[in-house]
């Protein structure tokens, strides 16, 4: 017993002299700075793509970072030309494209952009048996043809107007990917295209590496290197934004106003055309009554929504078109706070009496209904909530229910359901599917089975026409009707928050979509970025 | 009886448990199979993400074509087996690439953090959980006992969290995440193994507990053992006493603890890599379960149970190797 006390006394004195080691070892702690070489910025965010392919869904409304499309948009979301010389033209039927490719663009292999390259792209997302979901997309080609080097025509089956927004495509080398099983190609972990950043690594899981494409078309990046590090938890990219490791990370808007107070970094927060809503299910008893719809409408407080679930990070949304966009009709925006007293009139006059436990009833028929939300989003079941206690104020009773897609696929068509979608490039891209009577009950595209022949023909108008001033008579035209028949209850739409820090320089925000991680991100003009 | 000759029947057991290994793991990957089937998730809608609300069904009906999912179970599991055997895993859907290639690019790292943590989890265990022993009741067993109370009641994910607000904000002495500087130009075991630390040191941290505890109980029941005593009457050093004579009969249960403790220690090290971003099976695991991946799924489904097969194999080598009473060729 005696003899064991130096031997404890030895052993906690060498573990503490290892310890030490250990941490001498590691005391310099990184500073992301490339002095040496020129800038490297690097960016986090938690959306991995899982092949770096526009084929293959990567990047498809352009700003992709390593490739372009025959047109970009710039800081207002407006078309501009990229690979073609000029903003291509629909021609007046609406079923013929003709684009002009810029001379001498090159691939980061060297090799020149030539029009068969656009011809294969297009064609590739075409094929069946390539795992493109983006085809849903281009239902409209018919043909895409190459009559000369520099010169590509699509041929459309119908007439689309926006069509020119879909060519924002990335371009992939036919050279590189012809002949071959795209969905299984090399290509998509080591790809190869004309943008303004090549392809150095990408290490799934960790970050993907970018370098300067020295020989860009639009020129050369004002950094040499990107990083982008591929974090997918929100508490471990806000720890290691806060240790300095990012230069700009995506944050959801409560991690991101913790770093509001420090001067070292700046918050972002970008509006998007990202809307949550509730839809409303005609084959519900309770909700196929108008009044009840257009009671709801009165009762959300969307305002408190933003402030309380959104933490100031969205505005209240009134239909399937963002405020930002050029097709928006201001006469449909509603009070963003609740009017219990004018919904409750409402349903007053068409004969919901109020009844047992608070809950209104009309014809022997308690005003109840379900909500779904799924349940692994944490955002749309604090909404689903809100919606359940402003209802009640009205003697609406709901029944949220948290619950997977698959269970809630079968039930869309008669139970209420917490939903999301947007899109800020042109109202026909969701909302023609979403409220077209042709999709009703065709699984998520008008899961409520809306119908309306005013909608219907609105939204067939703002297709077929090319002239913007009648597409704007066509979407006002559809935005007011759904306002007055109410098929889906629309309540905010979110802002994506970014933090920065304050050093970085040349960020321009834009209107965003839903996705946005490695491409069309804060980040799309990152090429512009320096670090003062 | 020497130990060569303990270990004498060792051939025999391996050629047991390898004919048992068969079964066990055709069971295993038939389960996995069984219980993908009975999933709804659509493989499809998954991959899609988004895309899945704006993609028309017909385009979805392709993807599920060209990846054979439609085809009944048995004809999935039948073409499965027939790959396997001629060295192809198969294509995970959800990560979109063959199956190899992601368990290659992942799986050692994720080896690397469980074998590296459950090394200095045994040797600090053994070493704190005698040495508590040795003064059953002193300050130092009292403090290394509420420790591992208290590091026990905390989720491995929040302690990683906790380490990472300490090491990496507060004292700026290791990385919060990654595997390697975000900005470095190539993967250097320097940068690796000190971006590692702290995740190792969270797992072993967070498994030790287990393995301290048990070792001061059975070091401490074993301290009044005949054959102890006898030794301390002898007037051998302490040192000589605690870890030649009490730890080693205590050592056996302790073996069967870890053979039984492995994938508990899986479990955490999907946590951690979660908490540090490191690129290991856990993340990928997680998205195949989520997304019907089948060959991934089973891919990983079988390299585990196969890694717990050996482990038990192992254990029991080592048991006769510590204990001259137990004999393999039984």
């Amino acid at each position: 017993m005696t003899r064991m006390r130096p031997t404890v006394r030895r052993f906690a004195a060498s573990t503490a002299a290892a310890g030490m080691l250990v941490l001498a070892g590691c005391s310099a702690p990184a500073t992301p700075d490339g002095s040496a070489g020129g800038t490297t910025l690097v960016v986090a965010t938690s959306d991995e793509p899982d092949a770096l392919n526009p084929v293959l869904n990567y990047g498809v409304d352009g700003a992709s970072l390593i490739f372009d499309g025959l047109v970009s948009r710039d800081a207002d979301n407006r078309l501009v030309a990229s690979l073609a010389t000029a903003l291509p033209e629909l021609s007046p039927d609406g079923r013929t494209v003709t684009a002009k490719l810029r001379d001498g663009v090159q691939f980061h292999d060297g090799t020149t952009l030539t029009a068969p390259d656009v011809v294969f792209t297009y064609q590739a997302v075409l094929d069946p048996r390539v795992d493109s979901t983006l085809r849903s997309d281009l239902d409209m080609v018919e043909s895409v043809t190459a009559p000369d080097a520099a010169t590509v025509v699509f041929r459309l089956r119908y007439p689309y107007a926006p069509f020119l927004q879909r060519l924002t495509l990335g371009i992939v080398p036919a050279r590189l990917l012809s002949g071959q099983d795209i969905n299984t190609a090399g290509f998509n972990r080591k790809p190869v295209g004309t943008g303004p950043y090549k392809v150095e690594s990408w290490t799934p899981g960790d970050r993907l590496v970018l370098t300067a494409n020295e020989s860009y078309f639009a020129g050369r990046p004002k950094n040499n290197r990107v990083v982008v590090a591929f974090v997918a938890d929100d508490n471990v990219r806000a720890q290691r934004m806060r240790a300095g490791e990012f230069d700009a990370a995506e944050l959801p808007p409560k991690l991101a106003s913790g770093f509001d107070a420090d001067a070292a970094y700046r918050v972002q927060r970008v509006p998007t055309a990202d809307y949550r809503g509730v839809m409303l299910p005609t084959g519900n008893p309770v909700l196929a009554d108008p009044a009840v719809r257009r009671a709801l409408n009165l009762a959300v407080d969307r305002a408190a929504m933003v402030s309380g679930i959104l933490g100031g990070a969205g505005e209240p949304a009134f239909g399937p078109i963002p405020p930002t966009s050029e097709f928006t009709d201001a006469s449909i925006i509603g009070k963003p706070t609740a009017d219990p007293t004018a919904a409750g009139a409402l349903l007053d006059a068409a004969g919901w009496t109020p009844g047992p436990g608070g809950i209104r009833v009309k014809d022997g028929r308690p005003a109840r209904f379900t909500l779904m939300y799924p349940a692994s989003d944490t955002l749309r079941k604090d909404l689903a909530l809100a919606v359940t206690a402003d209802a009640k104020k009205i003697g609406i009773g709901v029944t949220p229910a948290g619950l997977t897609w698959d269970a809630i696929d079968p039930r869309m068509r008669s139970d209420a359901l917490l939903m999301g979608y947007g899109t800020p490039y042109d109202p026909d891209f969701v909302s023609y599917k979403l409220f077209s009577s042709q999709f009703a009950g065709q699984g998520y595209f008008n899961p409520g089975s809306y119908r309306s022949e005013v909608t219907d023909r609105a939204l067939q108008q703002g297709r077929d026409q090319i002239d913007p001033n009648l597409r704007r008579a066509a979407y006002a035209r559809f935005q007011k009707q759904l306002a007055a028949d109410v098929p889906w209850l629309f309540l905010t739409y979110l802002r994506h928050t970014y933090v920065l820090k304050s050093s970085v320089r040349g960020v321009a925000p834009r209107v965003e979509a839903h996705e946005h991680g490695v491409a069309n991100s804060l980040w799309w003009n990152i090429d512009t970025w320096t670090r003062s | 009886m020497t130990r060569s000759g303990r270990l004498a029947g060792a051939r025999a057991v391996l050629r047991r448990r390898l004919l048992v290994a068969v079964p066990v793991l055709a069971a295993t990957s038939v389960g996995m199979f069984a219980l993908g089937a009975a999933s709804p998730v659509d493989p499809a809608k998954q991959y899609a993400g988004a895309a899945a609300f704006t993609a028309s069904e017909e385009n979805l009906a392709q993807l599920r074509a060209n990846w054979g999912v439609d085809d009944p179970v048995p004809v999935q599991y039948l073409r499965w087996i027939g790959n396997l055997v001629r060295g192809d895993l198969g294509w995970s859907t959800s990560r979109h690439e063959p199956v190899a290639s992601v368990l290659a690019a992942r799986a050692g790292w994720t080896l690397l953090l469980i074998g590296v943590a459950l090394a200095l989890a045994l040797v600090g265990s053994l070493l704190l959980g005698s040495l508590a022993a040795y003064r059953r009741g002193g300050l130092f067993d009292r403090a290394l006992r509420a420790g591992a109370y208290a590091v026990q009641s905390m989720p491995v994910f929040w302690l990683g969290l906790a380490a990472i607000a300490v090491f990496a904000l507060a004292l700026g002495w290791l990385p919060a995440g990654g595997l390697t500087d975000v900005t470095a130009t190539g993967t250097s075991w320097g940068d690796v193994a000190h971006h590692l630390i702290l995740p190792v040191g969270v797992l072993a941290v967070s498994q030790a507990p287990w393995f301290v505890l048990f070792v001061r109980d059975a070091v401490a029941e074993s301290m009044r053992d005949d054959h102890v005593l006898a030794a301390r009457a002898r007037g051998l050093p302490g040192r000589t006493v605690l870890f030649g004579h009490a730890l080693r009969t205590a050592l056996l249960p302790f073996l069967t603890l870890v053979g039984t403790h492995l994938p508990e220690l899986v479990g955490g090290a999907v946590l951690v890599e979660t908490v540090f971003s490191l690129p290991g099976l856990g993340a990928v695991t997680v998205a195949a379960a989520l997304g019907s991946d089948f060959p991934l799924l089973a891919a990983i489904t079988l390299a585990t149970t196969a890694v717990v097969l050996a482990a038990n194999l192992a254990t029991d080598l080592a048991y006769a190797a510590a204990d001259p009473r137990v004999r393999l060729d039984g």
